[in-house]
């Protein structure tokens, strides 16, 4: 009896959650992390293993397959040549979910799900997007000197301008 | 129609209710930062799971 292994639905119909499913597998593939809901990450996990298992075949036909499911060429071109390789090695549980917390507002579980052995290239993202922000606040902060410097000589009340 | 026989008691509500009260969360303890957490989620206070920084907590506020 197969009774109870239906999969999740998620309260969608068919082609919407055909479309979400594989827009969150072709995020993942790209980012190597995604923030979502629990039931979320337990729907695409299956395929995205399914598509690393693609990748790991690694001929035309596989290619092709792929290319029917990811969105993007550039998931494709990800899959085969830095992720297929990656997992080379283990047979299936590419994955790991990780319970966050609650989303206000609805209160659903939050998780996020990412490759195995992404630890290195989340930690580069992560300083490459500090590294733009602080760029972008000294920038902010060098434009509301400039913006106030001849404002303070011509008037009195140069804070009043951003 | 069928109507009540009897008035209801704000007692009789209340021991109807007695049982209905919620339950505390059992918290564990952060290995990382000694809070007090939910059992099997990254820690909302340090952004540790299982000995690993999972979520950079400050970049997230």
């Amino acid at each position: 009896m197969r009774h109870k292994v239906a999969g999740w639905k998620l309260g969608r119909t068919t082609s919407h959650r055909r479309s979400l499913l594989r827009n969150l597998v072709t995020s993942l593939i790209l980012e190597e992390r995604v923030e979502t809901t629990v039931p979320k990450a337990k729907a695409m996990r299956p395929q995205v293993e399914k598509m690393i298992t693609l990748g790991k075949r690694g001929d035309l036909a596989a290619r092709r397959q792929a290319h029917a499911y990811l969105m993007t060429s550039a998931a494709v071109d990800k899959l085969f040549d830095t992720i297929g390789p990656r997992f080379g090695d283990r047979n299936g549980g590419y994955l790991r979910i990780v319970r966050t917390g609650w989303q206000k507002g609805d209160g659903a579980d939050k998780a996020f799900i990412e490759l195995l052995g992404s630890e290195k290239v989340l930690d580069e993202k992560r300083q490459k997007r500090a590294e733009t922000r602080a760029k972008r606040t000294a920038e902010a902060k060098k434009a509301m000197e400039e913006a106030e410097a001849p404002q303070a000589g011509a008037e009195e009340g140069g804070e009043e301008k951003k | 129609m069928p109507n009540p026989k009897r008035r209801h008691s704000k007692a009789r509500t209340g021991s109807r209710r007695a049982h209905d009260s919620l339950k505390h969360h059992s918290l564990s303890e952060c290995p990382n930062c000694h809070e007090r957490k939910m059992p099997h989620r990254a820690c909302p206070k340090c952004g540790y799971y299982k000995g690993r920084e999972v979520l950079n907590v400050e970049e997230a506020s």
